[in-house]
């Protein structure tokens, strides 16, 4: 319990910050007003983001401690507490979420038609259980949250989504539950070893038997990895996200495929250290395929959400490949590469929607050589495209600069085997820029599309001012992290030292 | 005060009675039913601190049992509200299905109390008659018959596992010299080494599992969920359910750890029955046929928390088998409401309800949902509870197997969902707006759902306190 630290002045701001939204949503319930319906979301949205301002000024990014910690007790004959804390790697995520959830409904204003209320509604329980994942602190209370989001996630694509949403939204349902219910058999057990508690902290960095992590690691492995998704886990992300509505594939994007990679974070390589560094190779042999595959197919797509789709299947490669390298370039930059993906990619997902707002259509060849008519337009999405490959000056290139040179203090084979997914990038994203801002010679009749208007430009903007932001000056954001992983990673290299010192024994 | 609550069914039994004298009225038989099913739940609410043994000590009335006597009244107070229209039954026969329905549940409350295996037999046998009579009632519309076909093999199949359990009963006796619970309870602790103890155990369990189809003796169940009528399948799915759990705790209890053998037979059935309940409710097309495969699946999980043999896993399993009946309640209402004409409700026959009937949807949504196990209704903190104290006894197998059935579950349950809220509907005719009783029984519903899930302690303090009362 050493390692908590109460916040002195307001005890409940994280509990205000993730229940503010679900108050909303349950207003909301009540309202049969669309017109309602849109502003009040936004504004309990712009409310949370405001508020949650808070929390990093008063965030003190010096201390490994769990800060904004709040505790009650919930459940006490199975001893579940409501545990509520953030540190240096939940941070940036939780400002993330708060920042895309305004934009997400001011991206659904006019693409939303039918069932406003519901549509709102939906989006807000997504928010708390989005803030609630990121701060939980005692497992079972992080399990509920993780499993309630299923809800409202499968209503956003299965009732506001595209053509085939019935069969996307069941699979992305099917996938994520198969995948965490051993999770929660892994839960009891961490439950029944730490004397019957389930505060997250107390179960890390304790002393399992290797067979046992190896097990506990698996049961994480595959929650996390359907949710990330790693290869070959993934097949669920592009169905998911080609027939969800903008709003649903910005979220899924932003901050649902994060959760993946905070929980081997935050759960597997705290938990399970030993399992971990036994494991690191595999996982990091699968981001590399995760990498090309990603890539390759991404680069034979014409559906254009499809295509993003699959570049985040290459893109949370890298952050995973930057994980499991275990050191703190490595570590930070997946981190920050996190956030990255999510501005850049939610930024595009919000682009597409755009256009398909305009043509009704999501493929590549309906939408070439708008440019002409949307200047406005293609100035985002060039942006935002030479973000997504890593161009120099962009978020993304100091995020993935980090995790490859990490990668080559790890291993020089990996980082050189990760190199040509960085340049697929660039080829599949110039190829659907190329064709959207100039085409060719039997481009469609698009005269009648019009530009932006103001709404869709101040949805755009933030995305573009963080992409500079972390691009020209990221060391604000590193600071924020720097103290919890060098925390994290001090631990897990004492921890698995012994082990380290006896294959290097058999070795020699 | 002892014996209120089957004093005030006796008497609700006779008031009928005589209302079936009379020439049929429709409405006015409805309303005295209701009335009367008003004034049981609050005789078992007056009743509810009640202690002491009646009848020669084969009567035991205490925490526990009065707990169980609420919930059943509660139960079946939830049922004559919203199938209150009867729509399913032969207009003519109304007041004598309301007659075996409210002596059914006097067998079920008498059940819940007995300490002594005769009176466990007959109790069991009254509820059970009564309810094979029921099942025939349906309206024949469609002249299939289906209802007769469902109502001869509930007969049959209950009367070979009562015919088990008087079996079994016999070595009991034999074995024991007593036919006093207790006696029989503290005897059988300590010699489950014996065959004959195991095999008499194993059959007087089998009539409680065929009450609360627990596979292999589930065989009836979808039959019978398909060929009675709603509200009938209603009360089947439910009430019974509760009084099997309740005896089924008394009778575990005895098991300890020596009783190996028994404690195999007992996890082969649990996990058979997930199995089975939740891959054959994969392929159904009928709502009610459905429900009743994963009723199998989840009495699965109820016996699961009766594996422990610990204090945690009873509490745990009456936990659980308060929020199947609510979850299942709330399922069931919308299936009455949704069914015009007392027919059958196939999935399909649900599409656009969010439209037609947007608080039933709801309804249906989160009822499903729960029962499904997502977090943060009901279902999901049973099962957790459960698969916790599974855990803690180490059944590593079992729970794993029992995850793996949370994962197939969601898939039929979620096609409800889907066809409810993401289809459109074409020429399905409006639902009648359910009356203000039935919506505020379904609000009720969704509220207990839903505050059990949330804030679970309460109510299992309470369910470990009635499990200590027969400890």
């Amino acid at each position: 319990m050493d390692q908590l630290l109460y916040y002195p002045d307001n005890p409940h701001i994280l509990s205000i910050l993730i229940f503010l939204p679900l108050a909303g949503a349950l207003l909301l319930l009540f309202v049969r007003n669309e017109f309602f319906a849109r502003y009040w979301a936004l504004g309990v949205t712009t409310l949370t983001a405001i508020f949650s301002l808070q929390l990093l000024s008063g965030f003190d990014s010096t201390t490994t401690k769990y800060q904004f910690v709040e505790k009650i007790t919930w459940i006490e004959s199975l001893n579940i507490q409501y545990v509520v804390g953030m540190d240096g790697i939940s941070i940036l995520l939780v400002m993330l979420t708060t920042l895309i959830m305004p934009l997400c409904v001011l991206a659904s204003w006019s693409y939303i038609k039918t069932r406003v209320q519901a549509f709102m509604v939906c989006l807000l329980i997504m928010e708390t259980a989005m803030l609630g994942v990121f701060v939980a602190l005692d497992f079972v209370l992080f399990y509920i949250l993780w499993e309630a989001m299923l809800i409202p996630m499968y209503m956003l694509i299965a009732i506001w989504g595209g053509p085939r949403k019935i069969y996307a939204s069941i699979k992305f349902f099917l996938y994520t539950l198969a995948g965490s219910v051993m999770l929660l058999v892994a839960i009891i057990w961490l439950y029944l070893q730490n004397d019957y508690s389930f505060f997250i902290p107390d179960m890390m960095w304790q002393d399992y038997s290797s067979t046992s992590q190896i097990y506990i690691f698996l049961a994480f492995f595959l929650a996390f990895a359907i949710k990330v998704p790693m290869f070959p886990f993934h097949t669920w992300l592009p169905a998911a996200h080609v027939e969800a509505p903008t709003a649903g594939s910005v979220i899924l994007a932003s901050v649902l495929l994060k959760m993946g990679t905070y929980g081997f974070l935050r759960f597997a390589i705290p938990m399970t250290p030993e399992a971990t560094m036994l494991l690191a190779p595999a996982i990091l042999w699968l981001s590399i395929a995760g990498i090309m595959y990603g890539g390759f197919t991404a680069l034979a797509q014409h559906d254009m959400k499809k295509l993003i789709a699959y570049s985040s299947v290459g893109h949370m490669g890298f952050v995973t490949l930057g994980i499991f390298v275990l050191n703190q370039q490595g570590v930070e930059g997946a981190i920050l590469q996190m956030i990255n993906h999510g501005v850049t990619t939610g930024a595009l997902f919000l682009c597409i929607g755009m256009i398909y707002e305009r043509t009704h259509s999501r493929e590549l060849r309906d939408a070439t050589g708008v440019g002409k008519h949307m200047p406005i337009f293609v100035t985002f999405l060039a942006f935002f495209s030479l973000s997504s490959f890593g161009f120099p000056a962009t978020n993304s290139f100091v995020g993935e600069f980090m995790i490859i040179a990490g990668t080559f203090e790890h291993d020089i084979v990996l980082a050189l085997a990760c190199i040509p997914g960085a340049v697929l990038a660039a080829a599949y994203m110039l190829r659907m820029l190329q064709k959207i801002i100039w085409g060719g010679t039997d481009n469609p009749d698009q005269s009648w599309i019009t530009d932006l208007n103001m709404r869709e430009i101040v949805t755009l903007a933030p995305f573009l001012f963080f992409v500079f932001w972390i691009g020209l000056d990221a060391q604000p954001f590193i600071d924020l992290m720097k103290v919890s992983v060098e925390n994290l990673l001090n631990n897990y290299h004492s921890v698995t030292a012994p082990a380290v010192a006896a294959t290097e024994l058999i070795i020699h | 005060m002892q014996f209120l609550p089957e004093l005030t069914l006796l008497g609700a039994g006779l008031i009928i009675f005589l209302v079936s004298l009379g020439k049929a009225n429709a409405e006015r038989t409805r309303n005295i039913a209701i009335g009367l099913g008003a004034a049981i739940f609050g005789s078992t609410l007056l009743s509810y601190c009640a202690e002491g043994k009646l009848f020669f000590g084969a009567y035991q009335v205490d925490l526990f049992s009065q707990v169980f006597k609420t919930l059943i009244a509660g139960a079946m107070l939830g049922v004559l509200i919203f199938g209150q229209n009867l729509k399913g039954i032969v207009k003519e026969v109304h007041p004598e299905y309301y007659l075996f329905l409210f002596m059914g549940v006097l067998g079920l409350m008498m059940l819940v109390s007995s300490v002594e295996l005769i009176s466990i037999f007959v109790s069991l046998e009254l509820s059970s008659f009564a309810v094979y009579i029921m099942v025939p009632m349906r309206d024949d519309s469609g002249k299939f018959r289906f209802q007769m076909e469902a109502g001869i093999k509930y007969l049959l199949f209950g009367v070979s596992a009562t015919g088990f359990m008087l079996f079994g009963m016999s070595y009991m006796y034999g074995l024991t010299g007593s036919t006093d619970l207790a006696t029989v309870i503290s005897k059988y602790s300590t010699m489950w080494s014996h065959p004959a103890y195991v095999i008499s155990m194993v059959m007087v369990l089998a009539g409680f599992f065929y009450k609360l189809a627990i596979f292999p003796f589930h065989f009836w169940v979808p039959d019978v969920y398909q060929g009675a009528s709603n509200e009938t399948t209603a009360f089947i799915a439910t009430v019974p359910k509760l009084a099997a759990t309740a005896l089924l705790i008394r009778l575990v209890s005895s098991i300890s750890a020596d009783g190996q053998v028994i404690v195999n037979i007992l996890m082969i059935c649990a996990v058979a029955s997930m199995f089975y309940g939740n891959l054959s409710a994969l392929v159904q097309k009928d709502l009610k046929r459905m429900l009743g495969f994963s009723g199998i699946a989840h009495a699965g999980f109820v016996l699961l928390g009766l594996l422990t043999f610990q204090m945690t896993g009873y509490a745990s399993a009456m936990y659980y088998i308060i929020g199947y009946v609510l979850m299942n309640l709330a399922c069931f209402l919308v299936i009455c409401a949704v069914s015009q004409n007392g027919e059958n409700v196939m999935i399909e026959d649900l599409s656009g309800l969010h439209k037609r009937a947007p608080l039933l949807a709801f309804t249906l949504a989160v009822g499903l949902f729960a029962l499904a196990g997502i977090p943060p209704f009901v279902g999901f903190m049973g099962k957790f509870m459960l698969l916790a104290a599974a855990l803690k006894e180490g059944y590593m197998l079992v729970v794993i197997l029992a995850a793996i059935n949370t994962a197939i579950a969601i898939y039929y349950y979620l096609s409800v969902v889907r066809v409810a809220y993401c289809s459109d509907p074409e020429e399905k005719g409006a639902v009648a707006a359910p009356s203000l009783l039935i919506n505020a029984t379904s609000v009720v519903l969704l509220a207990a759902i839903v505050i059990m899930g949330v804030s679970p302690q309460k109510f299992v303090d309470f369910a470990s306190t009635a499990v200590k009362t027969i400890m």
